[in-house]
């Protein structure tokens, strides 16, 4: 059946699920957790008149596990979890990546550290790009920051996990999961790739699959390290992915992603009317990390600010990316506080003061 | 000695290659050299699992899935696809499997601290969801792999690295009897306690691997096979003596036999 293209209006959480159904997705493994439950109501109502599966697990420990199960039997898989649920899913992450399988995995952050707020944050941004499970690995980080994006980096997500035999992870957040906006499904041609690594049988014409993630020697082990991290390198040179927004005469620069990059533009706009000349990177890809622009842009700008939903955490990566050569500043509120536009950019102006 | 060795059949006499074929290996099971301890229980258990895919003619259509502890690399000796899980999660790996390929066959292959102390949750909640997969699970009542410490089916007294003293029921727990535990949930189909200590035993327990393959294609549940097995290392034992605690102390509280079976009706399609 060809799909036309439609336009609705739903929540970001909504249109991913939507979004994973017309991408063909085989299974769904998930646990309900605030604010991503709409997930798993929606497809556990869509799938059985549609395609795939949807299967409410145990716990997110679970459902992480059923994801490694079912993307080592070739299956286009993927879960949904927020903050705390997201933690209880690292072990099985760091197996996935291990073992190679390709999957998406949503983490629709909310403010934390524990139990922490059911509101949204952009506190998990060192966990998703800088590990959060065990030992040397990385996800391929997408952050959208519309309910179009979440709609669209699901299908970005099964395309990339499936070219890199990688995990793909998506960071949202509890406002752009929850809010309702326009988003438009594109009719689109669906390609899978072939997966003949998959436990799918041993069929004799050719050798048994095994999927490990067991490497007792350490020769071994650092063989399968290297190549985990030459793919890394492949990745890095390939899918950098951001936005530039009024960057050309740019004197100052924000840098921000999500939910938080939404806030900037609009405070690239109050900015620009008073004459600062500002402009806004958003990344789009948190790893791996466009930081080449940046590199570039220091030598333009006189300073640059990142606003985040956190206690400051992607400005170190800003840091790293300028090497010294100009001043990085950092705004955010924590903990399930959303900033106006007013506020950040009287913050702006602050951090203009000390340049 | 060269694997080899092992592997060729030494039954020519006298030059006359005539001779009855009284035994061969199952080529459902790689030459790969078994890393387990001289007597235990794995190896059998892993033998009769390859006869029973031979005998079966299932080899193309079975995904095993691998646990951690002894037989973390159960993988490298059949030759069918595997997938070795983190510790406990076999069985949410097996859901995973057996989901989106449900004509094919899948088991799970767990000892007793994968399945009954850390994996607890998954392996109740996919018995309790009947998936239509069959678990493995050698009881032998200790931690294996890490050498000897107490396991949740360790038997009250028992001596191990963790409890020195013997197993003190009132502050360490009691010895879980998994089986019973599982076998009055509706998605468990056959749950069955066998052993592979003696040959008939062994006769049984394949048996039951047997039925926990075939009951697959019914799609009415989950068959649990429970093997209580020995560990001649860690209980400090030779395999003989190992093998007499089996019926002197292990099946004393781990009884054998069948706990749940299909009724004739449930098999009619069979
Ligand atoms: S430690 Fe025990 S269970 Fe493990 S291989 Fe040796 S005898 Fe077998």
């Amino acid at each position: 059946m060809e799909l036309k293209e439609d336009i609705r209006l739903m929540k970001g959480n909504e249109a991913m699920a939507e979004a994973a159904i017309q991408a063909g997705m085989d299974a769904y493994f998930g646990y309900p957790i605030t604010p991503q439950s709409e997930v798993l109501e929606y497809l556990t109502r869509e799938v059985p008149n549609r395609t795939g599966i949807a299967l409410q697990a145990e716990s997110e420990v679970a459902a992480i596990n059923m994801v490694y199960g079912a993307a080592g039997a070739g299956a286009r898989v993927w879960t949904s979890s927020s903050s705390p649920g997201w933690s209880l899913m690292q072990e099985g992450v760091s197996y996935i990546a291990a073992a190679e399988l390709p999957c998406l995995l949503v983490n629709v952050n909310r403010g934390g550290p524990g139990l922490g707020t059911i509101q949204p944050s952009q506190g998990d941004y060192f966990q998703a790009t800088k590990g959060g499970g065990h030992g040397d690995y990385h996800l391929l980080v997408l952050a959208p920051n519309s309910v179009q994006e979440m709609a669209d980096f699901v299908f970005l997500g099964f395309e990339l996990a499936e070219k890199y035999r990688t995990p793909v992870m998506m960071l949202s957040d509890g406002a752009i999961g929850q809010m309702m906006e326009k988003v438009t499904f594109h009719k689109r041609e669906i390609v899978k790739s072939a997966k003949p690594w998959a436990t799918t049988g041993k069929t004799e014409d050719r050798e048994r699959n095994i999927i490990t993630t067991l490497f007792i020697q350490p020769e071994k082990m650092e063989i399968v390290n290297i190549h985990l991290n030459a793919k890394y390198e492949e990745i890095k040179k390939n899918e950098v992915r951001y936005e530039e927004i009024e960057t050309k005469d740019a004197e100052y620069l924000l840098v921000a992603y999500g939910l938080s990059a939404r806030i900037s533009h609009k405070v690239v706009i109050l900015a620009r009317e008073k004459g600062i000349k500002l402009g806004l990177l958003r990344p789009i890809t948190l790893w791996p990390y466009p930081s080449d622009v940046l590199f570039k842009l220091a030598d333009q700008v006189k300073g640059m600010m990142t606003v985040e939903l956190n206690a400051g955490q992607m400005v170190e990566d800003v840091r790293l990316a300028v090497n010294g050569k100009v001043k990085v500043g950092h705004y955010g509120r924590m903990g399930g506080i959303i900033p106006s536009p007013e506020e950040v950019e009287e913050n702006l102006e602050k951090f203009i003061k000390t340049l | 000695m060269e694997n080899n060795e092992i592997l060729t059949p030494q039954c020519i006499v006298d030059g006359d290659d005539n001779y009855d074929l009284v035994y061969e290996k199952t080529n459902v099971m790689t030459d790969t050299r078994l890393h387990y301890c001289p007597g235990c229980g794995h190896s059998t258990a892993h033998k009769i699992l390859g006869e029973v895919i031979q005998e079966l003619g299932i080899q193309k259509d079975v995904i095993g899935v691998a646990p951690v502890g002894c037989s973390v690399f159960a993988y490298e000796y059949l030759h069918i696809d595997w997938q070795e899980a983190a510790h406990g999660r076999a069985t949410a790996a097996a859901t995973g499997i057996k989901r989106c390929l449900p004509d094919k066959y899948v088991f799970t292959y767990q000892g007793d601290g994968d399945l009954a102390a850390i994996g607890t949750a998954e392996t109740i909640h996919c018995i309790n969801r009947g998936e239509n997969i069959m678990i493995i699970f050698i009881n032998n009542g200790v931690y294996g792999m890490t050498s000897g410490q107490m396991a949740p089916t360790s038997l009250e007294g028992m001596k191990t690295t963790t409890s020195p003293y013997g197993r003190n029921v009132h502050t360490m727990g009691y010895p879980l009897k998994v089986s019973e535990l599982i076998a009055p949930l509706p998605g468990a189909f056959y749950v069955t306690r066998q052993t592979v200590h003696t040959p008939n035993a062994v006769r049984k327990a394949k048996k039951a691997i047997m039925n926990g393959f075939k009951y697959q294609k019914l799609g009415k549940g989950l068959s649990f096979i429970e093997i209580v097995s020995n560990c001649p290392s860690n209980w400090r034992m030779t395999p003989l003596q190992s093998n007499d605690f089996i019926d002197t102390d292990m099946l004393k509280y781990y009884p054998p036999g069948d706990i749940k079976v299909p009724s004739k009706e449930d098999l009619i399609n069979l």
